[in-house]
């Protein structure tokens, strides 16, 4: 079911809830997750739902952002998130318009080649800088966090679903 | 006249301009931050934005192991206490001859007007985790500024050298590894004297002893202490014991392996030891920074 099949019309979106999940996501990959590897990137993933569904609201800009508050929760080199999720919400903005003609599981296809795209820059970056190679597993994280991506689009569109009042008469 | 769109059509410069221009940003911090560390102070002020975020973050965890501490059973809790016990006769012997040690040590040491060195301050700190980097090898421990830490110095668990302590923040300090690969111990051979650079393995949690001669003396199972001459680390903590040797005629260099001797990935109890407290000054040659050697020796030409 696409976007485009179910027409419905959404309700806007609140700043304050794209804020929450923000939040949520950071507050998630700073858990003390002790050796586990291959960790989907859960900020990486509510940044490309927001720059698809929201374009002119979140940009490269906050992208950045983002990024650079990542870099510093993780003790990671300055800008080494910034710089990759820069260019995934670049990435996301100009396919926003395509992706969205997809089924759910097509998106997510197309999610995942944006976030193993990121983490390939990122990897680069860190290479370039004198780090060590984390192992193929380092890449499992882009396929579990592109599974997630159904259950993401249902769970973050849930607030715009509801409709403000309820009206049995309303066409929609 | 202008051919401006309507203000609301308006939306700001392009896509692409706002990439090229944030990547640029990005490049610049990563430069200032690998080659200079220029960066600190920004990343002091956002690491300050994303410390409430991090301990909510450690939350569950400490409220898991504070429950599950409780259910400890008194089985366990003997069981341990013998084992203690057993462990401190054994360790009283060795402490006995080891106070006789001292003691011959320093009338030694005095005989010889050797200056007596001090015994160092410590700090007990915790390992809250480790670090997210997936590149390096680090882990976060509960003590900072506030606690006394300082940058550089030298972190031990009971058995050997765990790292060096590479980043200060107000609460938290970040400790490198031994084992990363950007890490680099001087070390000395146990058997025979002979010094050298380890340095950490990446990933594979190993040590390598690079540079050294390929007919060197090390020999397999052979103890490396730190050398002391860093004035880090004091000398003789145990860092790694020899585990493989390759000498291969192509190279100049013998490719040696080695196992750190410290619980580099287990321990959750650290010291941090303070730096040493009054090293002599340095010779005067060897004072000036290395950006500043080729000058000197040009100087010296012109005579």
């Amino acid at each position: 079911m696409s976007f485009y099949e179910q027409q419905r019309i959404l309700l806007p979106v609140k700043a304050g809830f794209m804020v929450l999940t923000f939040v949520l996501a950071l507050l998630f990959n700073l858990l003390p997750w002790r050796d586990v590897t291959g960790l989907p990137d859960m900020v990486a993933l509510v940044l490309t739902f927001w720059c698809v569904y929201q374009p002119r609201r979140i940009g490269i800009g906050i992208a950045w952002f983002v990024g650079l508050v990542m870099d510093a929760g993780n003790g990671a080199l300055l800008g080494q998130h910034a710089f990759s999720y820069a260019f995934l919400a670049f990435a996301a903005i100009s396919l926003h318009r395509r992706i969205l003609w997809f089924s759910v599981w097509r998106q997510a296809a197309h999610v995942l080649v944006l976030l193993l795209s990121s983490q390939l820059l990122m990897l680069a970056v860190r290479l370039v800088a004198g780090g060590a190679f984390p192992g193929l597993s380092y890449f499992a994280g882009s396929f579990i966090a592109a599974a997630l991506w159904p259950a993401a689009s249902f769970l973050l569109l849930l607030p715009q679903r509801r409709p403000g009042s309820v009206d049995e008469n309303r066409p929609i | 006249m202008d051919y401006q769109p309507p203000p609301f059509f308006s939306r700001g410069p392009a896509p692409l301009v706002r990439l090229g221009f944030f990547v640029c940003l990005a490049v610049l911090l990563m430069v200032l931050d690998a080659r200079f560390r220029y960066a600190e102070s920004l990343r002091q002020v956002v690491a300050l934005l994303v410390y409430p975020l991090q301990r909510a973050a450690l939350a569950p965890v400490e409220l898991f192991n504070a429950s599950a501490g409780f259910f400890t059973t008194q089985v366990s809790l003997k069981q341990e206490n013998e084992q203690l016990k057993a462990k401190q006769l054994l360790a009283a012997n060795q402490l006995l001859t080891v106070e006789a040690l001292r003691a011959e040590n320093a009338q030694l040491r005095r005989l010889l007007e050797a200056r007596e060195r001090l015994p160092r301050h410590s700090t007990l700190a915790e390992i809250l985790y480790q670090g997210r980097d997936p590149f390096s090898r680090k882990v976060i421990i509960d003590k900072g500024r506030q606690q006394g830490i300082q940058l550089g110095q030298a972190v031990i668990d009971d058995i050997g050298v765990v790292g060096q302590v590479t980043r200060v923040f107000p609460l938290l300090s970040e400790v490198t590894l031994i084992t990363d690969k950007e890490q680099r111990t001087p070390v000395q051979v146990l058997r025979n004297g002979l010094r050298a650079v380890i340095y950490g393995g990446g990933d594979k949690g190993t040590l390598d002893l690079s540079y050294t001669a390929a007919n060197a003396d090390v020999l397999a199972d052979d103890v490396l202490v730190t050398s002391g001459i860093d004035g880090t680390y004091p000398a003789g903590l145990p860092v790694a014991k020899v585990s493989r040797i390759e000498r291969d005629a192509a190279y100049s260099f013998a490719k040696i392996t080695c196992i750190p001797t410290a619980g580099t990935d287990q321990n959750r109890q650290v010291l941090v030891l303070s730096r040493e407290a009054d090293l002599p000054a340095a010779p005067i040659e060897t004072e000036s920074v290395a950006g500043k050697l080729p000058k000197q020796k040009r100087a010296r030409k012109r005579e």
